[in-house]
């Protein structure tokens, strides 16, 4: 188990720091991440179970273990992140050929398997906290991976920045388990919440105490977790990193901002089920985020025109449907991670597509510069079109099944949540079908001297399996497997209900997609585009609204600081400088200027003992 | 009584007077001698008043440091003449600060 995280973290290492190995470095990455597949596949087979590797640190009466722990979330993920990963490897060697830093990209990209595994194997919240900040990490190199270019380097400060924001929310939430348990590890912490084994004030005997529903510790603990999910899950109101974090490679988005790290947030929630099962404030809160986010992703990527943003859009507003199934506690639980999964396969096959079609028209992002790239390129129209028909979720392709589930569990929750997230779907369908047109279908608008072609090998066979996954993805939730697989971990709560109020959400959920596919068709496909930018009404973004906030509050503090407390603390010494510069004119290093000093003396002292005795 | 403290007086001003105004070392070293014996003549002098031999103690003792004094000053001279080719105090100026 140990393996499946040191074998990419061991590569990365290599990989940054022999610089002889730099002609192979994307075979040995992307060899890093299928040995890491390999392992997680073998795993599969032996179950359940806990690895100690010794104790990280020790302080006081708290010990932290660096245990990792295996179970069927963990291994859901570890097939995710190796197998959608290695895909993305293989695709990068083709994608980065020309870039001569191909190296370092693979390392990086090592390095953020590692972390991620790290982070879904954590047996502690501190080991957990490690691989959420090693993401962050590699998330930040890579979106930055183009530093010449300084809208990338301001992109990866952003997500950086906006990412410690959240962070600080799993750190308080790590200290106050602390603080209130006196132990981080995830199973233990569980057990507290069954029963909470407290001393009591007055005597020594320990009080059994039962932690009540909504208690402010349980509301505390899922706040937090919450704004740390928030950041890294990009979710309103610290969505603003997402869409300018596509200043990185396309392998990057695909992998990192659609696939994995991304959805770290929703694994949180999901792996700290026993704290919001605890909590309905938490949850509540859970749900309304999850539907803003829902509904703010969709519009985004209803009016922009870069493709990779519109893509970004779309992944804010699909996380959203599995913070929804989250936030509804231990009937969506199964299906958070189910949407997880397909959205895993079919928005990666989307981004390499997206990518792929980038490689053909010169690192054009624009979407009114394309049109009718299916003809040139039909093996990326193709693979593209089954992440299309997934996402918008068209039977039977795996969006379908598993946005269908998340709407039921909404639908049971209430019937606004439900109608709201329907919404969500239609409006979805909606921008897909606009990037489709936009981008496969109508005429040509792209410049003369670009020629679109189709990519290499090397990077439309993971297309294709990608495609593959995301039409079979729906396989999981046949007779509830997915149900029935992640019950040791989050516990089992049926949906009740008659089959035709399923049937009846199917059916409103198709209605919405087609309604939202149709009215793109009529907007996008039946006139001729413009290549003019599109124009929409301008949101605010809260980081402009807050930062200009702080902006002020330091500029004060500076001021106060230049002209206050460094004044009074420096002025003191600045003062005995200044009189020490005048005195030492006096010592020249000139004899007669001392002789004539010590004449002027010996006057002084003679003139004083003549006052003295006369 | 009062000539040979006049005079006194008149060779250490003299003496002070070539010390503060004089650059070439050796001169400058004549009127710190002259001071010494400025200052040996008043005590002399004051001796010979009070009727008492201390004074012509304390100028014998002043000799003897004048002398061991004048080895020790020419010998420093003579190094810093070798070393500079030259016996202008004013270039002697580095020990400062």
């Amino acid at each position: 188990m140990t393996a499946v995280v040191a074998v990419p973290l061991v590569s990365a290492v290599l990989l940054l720091l022999v610089p002889q190995l730099k002609p192979f470095g994307h075979l040995i990455g992307t060899a890093a991440a299928g040995i890491s597949f390999a392992i997680a596949l073998i795993l599969l087979g032996e179950g359940q179970r806990t690895e100690h590797l010794g104790t990280w640190f020790h302080a006081g009466s708290v010990t932290v273990g660096a245990d990792l722990t295996y179970d069927h979330l963990s291994a859901l993920f570890l097939l995710l992140i190796t197998g959608v990963g290695g895909l993305i490897h293989v695709y990068s060697i083709g994608y980065m050929a020309h870039d001569e830093r191909r190296t370092r990209f693979f390392a990086y990209l090592n390095l953020f398997i590692a972390a991620m595994l790290t982070l879904v194997l954590a047996g502690n919240y501190v080991v957990l906290f490690l691989g959420w900040e090693g993401v962050g990490l590699a998330s930040y190199l890579l979106i930055g991976f183009w530093q010449h270019k300084p809208s990338a380097a301001a992109a990866a400060l952003k997500a950086f920045v906006m990412n410690r924001v959240g962070d600080i929310g799993l750190a308080l939430a790590i200290a106050l388990m602390f603080a209130k348990f006196g132990t981080t590890d995830i199973g233990q912490v569980a057990t507290h919440f069954g029963g909470w084994f407290s001393y009591s004030p007055l005597g020594d005997q320990p009080d059994w105490y039962h932690l009540p529903m909504n208690s402010g510790l349980a509301t505390a603990l899922g706040l937090l977790l919450l704004l740390a999910a928030c950041g890294k899950s990009a979710q309103v109101p610290l969505q603003g990193w997402l869409l300018d974090a596509m200043e990185g490679p396309t392998p990057v988005s695909a992998l990192i901002h659609a696939a994995t790290m991304v959805t770290a947030g929703v694994y949180l929630i999901v792996r700290s089920h026993f704290i919001f099962d605890f909590s309905s404030t938490a949850r509540t809160a859970v749900i309304v985020v999850a539907l803003v986010t829902i509904l703010w992703g969709a519009a985004l990527g209803c009016v922009k025109d870069d493709i990779k943003k519109v893509l970004a859009g779309s992944t804010m507003s699909q996380i959203g449907y599995m913070m929804l199934a989250a936030g509804i506690g231990p009937a969506g639980y199964p299906f958070a991670i189910f949407h997880l999964l397909t959205h895993g396969a079919f928005k990666a096959n989307m981004f390499l597509g997206a990518g792929s079609v980038m490689h053909g028209m010169g690192d054009d992002v624009n979407m009114k510069h394309y049109g009718a790239i299916r003809k040139a390129m039909p093996v990326t129209f193709a693979t593209f079109a089954f992440g299309y028909l997934a996402i918008i979720g068209v039977p039977p392709f795996s969006g379908f099944f598993s946005k269908d589930k998340v709407l039921e569990a909404a639908f049971h929750e209430h019937f606004w949540i439900g109608a709201v997230a329907t919404v969500g779907a239609a409006v979805t369908a909606f921008y897909m079908t606009r990037l489709m047109l936009l981008t496969f279908f109508t005429t040509e608008r792209w410049e003369k001297d670009i020629h679109p072609h189709e990519s290499p090998r090397v990077m439309t066979v993971p297309l294709i399996a990608l495609a593959a996954l995301s039409a079979a993805g729906g396989l999981l939730v046949i007779n509830d497997w997915i149900v029935h697989f992640l019950e040791p971990v989050v516990g089992h709560t049926p949906v009740p209900g008659p089959d035709t109020g399923q049937w009846l959400i199917s059916g409103a959920a198709l209605i919405a997609v087609v309604s939202g596919a149709g009215l793109a068709w009529r907007l996008f496909g039946r006139r001729e585009i413009d290549r003019g930018v599109t124009r929409y009404v301008p949101v605010p973004h809260i980081e402009d609204i807050i930062v200009p906030g702080f902006s002020q509050v330091a500029t004060m503090t500076r001021t106060v600081d230049t002209y206050g407390v460094d004044v009074l603390v420096s002025g003191g010494p600045v003062a005995v400088a200044a009189l020490a510069g005048e005195l030492r004119k006096g010592q020249n290093g000139y004899v007669r200027s001392y002789a004539l000093t010590m004449l002027v003396g010996v006057l002084i002292v003679t003139l004083a003992a003549l006052a003295v005795h006369w | 009584m009062t000539p040979y403290v006049v005079l006194s007086a008149l060779l250490f001003s003299i003496g002070v007077v070539g010390v503060l105004t004089r650059r070439n070392a050796i001169v400058v070293f004549m009127c710190i001698e002259l001071m010494l014996n400025a200052g040996n003549l008043a005590l002399v002098a004051f001796s010979k008043q009070h009727g008492s031999l201390d004074g012509q103690v304390g100028a014998f003792f002043v000799m003897v440091v004048a002398a061991a004094e004048v080895v020790v000053g020419l010998a420093i001279i003579m190094q810093i003449f070798r070393t500079r080719k030259s016996a202008d105090i004013d270039d002697v100026s580095a020990l400062k600060w």
